[in-house]
């Protein structure tokens, strides 16, 4: 299996999604803005789509738009937490775009009917080229390590936004800061999953972790773990039964964990504890 | 420019409108886009004032998976859409409980999606050769609707759009204050229940002429426009189904013209109302 140089590439690529996704997914989980990384996930099909229909670099419409649109959904909310309501119709709008340049595209390119959009969408972790990996693996380092240097006030102002801007948090900027980097993560995470599943390595591993611990750190190594653990599960999968698809695989090692996680904890988790008396 | 995209457009309204309506599949589309339109205009306006976007997304998703089992498995699309809709509503509906914790409940959702999706697509990569086919059931096809589904559509929509109006007061008072109306001795979790149902029935059939993926079109962009506008339940609930009519019948017709695809029309004028209603008020 890894004298397979394919398989070399995804597994570095998927490890470093996988830390990347486990690491950011556990505080979108803690901050409930699971649907904003839903939406991003979205936008990142479109602003590829973009790219590729106006013959750009993918990864350059990938990445400008998720984290434009990060800013745009933080902005646009309550204490840069956007509701749902602002949420769902910029996503279904950013959907409507994304058709559009799909069918720009495929015009464009007769030859590729459609098929751009289908690989922006599920992924293709076995077609990454070894500079696709090296972009990814600094990516997820430069997402962790930014998200680790603010892990602390981005916590209090989490749990505690009132408190917490009172003391000198700044509470809206960091909101920014975090939902730009959702879309660092979710537009590295397309080129690996696609667009459409990346929301399962965000949400799963963490949501498990939220379940099973109620201390940050242990639980953002557990859901890192989580992550990492279900791309390798994932990949192993795949290659072991090359007609399921990775991403598949992936989302459902994820997704399993997950299950696991909620069989093995039936008390209330710890964030909807704390948040119950927020809402 | 304008003439490039629209290249069958005579600018003569009324000759334009008998050459549209002349095809049988285009009044097929404009009396099924019309159903669904009345339908996802009342259920979206209570799925926003009930906060309920995500939970509509994910049951989206699931429209796409159960219409990718149904194509594997040779069985009718409908009976896709539907069965794994409604599987989905009372999935969620067990999984987050009576009491909705905002937190835990979006990560339910996420993961549940996510596996959604990711089934949807081996279930599409087992069938083989239906790269096409997908784009279809993710974006919407409004040239492949039949006579018969037409029907099946406004029998769904009228049974949806009864049970809705029935529990309506009910709804909104366990909508607004779950636990005051809990104390009044209404039925909050068994009316979440049945409503996520009707959400599920909704989506489904709106997958069929939108997609899975540009539900939220129809469903969020004309209720939250009429949120904004009106507070009240009435006026809202009738504004909501107004605007996703005209969205729907003018998306259409530019579609029609046009050589874009009918859900970009959709989703740019909806967005573009909801963009000028936050401006107004």
């Amino acid at each position: 299996m890894f004298a397979q140089e394919f398989m070399r590439n995804a597994l570095i690529a998927g490890s470093f999604v996988g830390l990347a996704c486990g690491v950011v997914g556990y505080f979108v989980v803690l901050r409930a803005q699971v649907f904003a990384g839903d939406a991003l996930s979205h936008v990142a099909f479109t602003g590829a789509l973009a790219a590729a229909a106006f013959g750009a670099d993918v990864r350059v419409g990938l990445f400008a738009a998720t984290i434009l649109g990060g800013l745009v959904m933080g902005a646009l909310g309550d204490r840069a937490r956007a509701d749902d309501v602002v949420i769902g119709t910029l996503f279904a709008w950013s959907l409507g775009l994304g058709v559009l340049f799909l069918s720009i595209f495929t015009t464009r390119n007769s030859a590729g009917n459609g098929t751009a959009g289908i690989r922006v969408l599920f992924g293709s972790i076995f077609g990454l080229s070894a500079s696709d990996v090296r972009t990814s693996v600094v990516l997820a380092l430069v997402a962790v390590a930014l998200l680790l240097a603010v892990a602390r006030p981005l916590l209090f102002a989490t749990l505690d936004a009132a408190v917490a801007a009172a003391q000198g948090v700044p509470v809206r900027a960091l909101g920014l800061l975090f939902l730009a980097l959702v879309g660092l993560v979710a537009a590295q995470a397309t080129q690996a999953v696609g667009a459409l599943l990346l929301l399962g390595l965000l949400a799963a591993p963490a949501g498990a972790a939220h379940r099973l611990t109620a201390r940050p750190y242990r639980g953002l190594a557990l859901s890192t773990a989580f992550a990492v653990g279900s791309v390798w599960l994932g990949l192993g999968l795949a290659y072991a039964f090359p007609t399921l698809p990775p991403s598949t695989m992936i989302v459902s090692a994820a997704a399993g964990v997950y299950v696991l996680a909620l069989l093995a904890s039936s008390r209330p988790a710890w964030p909807s504890r704390i948040l119950a008396t927020d809402r | 420019m304008l003439t490039d995209v629209f290249t069958g457009l005579s600018w003569n309204p009324v000759s334009d409108v008998q050459q549209m309506l002349a095809y049988p599949f285009m009044v097929n589309a404009l009396e099924a886009g019309t159903i669904v339109a009345v339908m996802a205009g009342v259920t979206g306006w209570f799925m926003v004032l009930r906060r309920q976007t995500f939970a509509g997304h994910a049951l989206s998703v699931t429209a796409f998976t159960g219409a990718s089992a149904a194509a594997l498995a040779g069985a009718p699309l409908a009976l896709g859409y539907f069965g794994f809709c409604g599987a989905g509503a009372i999935a969620f509906a067990g999984a987050t409980g009576p009491k909705r914790s905002y937190s835990s409940e979006s990560a339910a959702i996420g993961s549940f999606q996510s596996l959604a999706l990711g089934l949807g697509f081996l279930f599409v990569s087992l069938y083989h050769g239906v790269l096409n086919g997908l784009d279809s059931l993710l974006f919407g096809t409004f040239l492949g609707i039949t006579s018969a589904q037409v029907v099946v559509l406004l029998a769904v929509a009228a049974v949806a759009i009864a049970l809705v109006g029935l529990a309506a007061r009910p709804l909104l008072f366990a909508s607004v204050d779950p636990d005051v109306a809990r104390a009044r001795g209404v039925p909050v979790g068994l009316l979440g229940f049945a409503f996520l149902l009707v959400l599920g029935m909704s989506v489904a059939e709106t997958s069929q002429i939108t997609g899975a993926l540009l539900v939220f079109a129809l469903l969020v962009t004309p209720a939250a426009t009429a949120h904004r506008l009106t507070a009240r339940p009435l006026l809202g609930v009738v504004l909501s189904v107004v605007l996703a009519l005209a969205v729907t019948w003018v998306g259409l017709t530019l579609a029609f013209f046009s050589i874009y695809p009918v859900g970009f029309f959709v989703t740019t004028i909806s967005f573009a109302l909801y963009v000028i209603a936050r401006l107004v008020r």
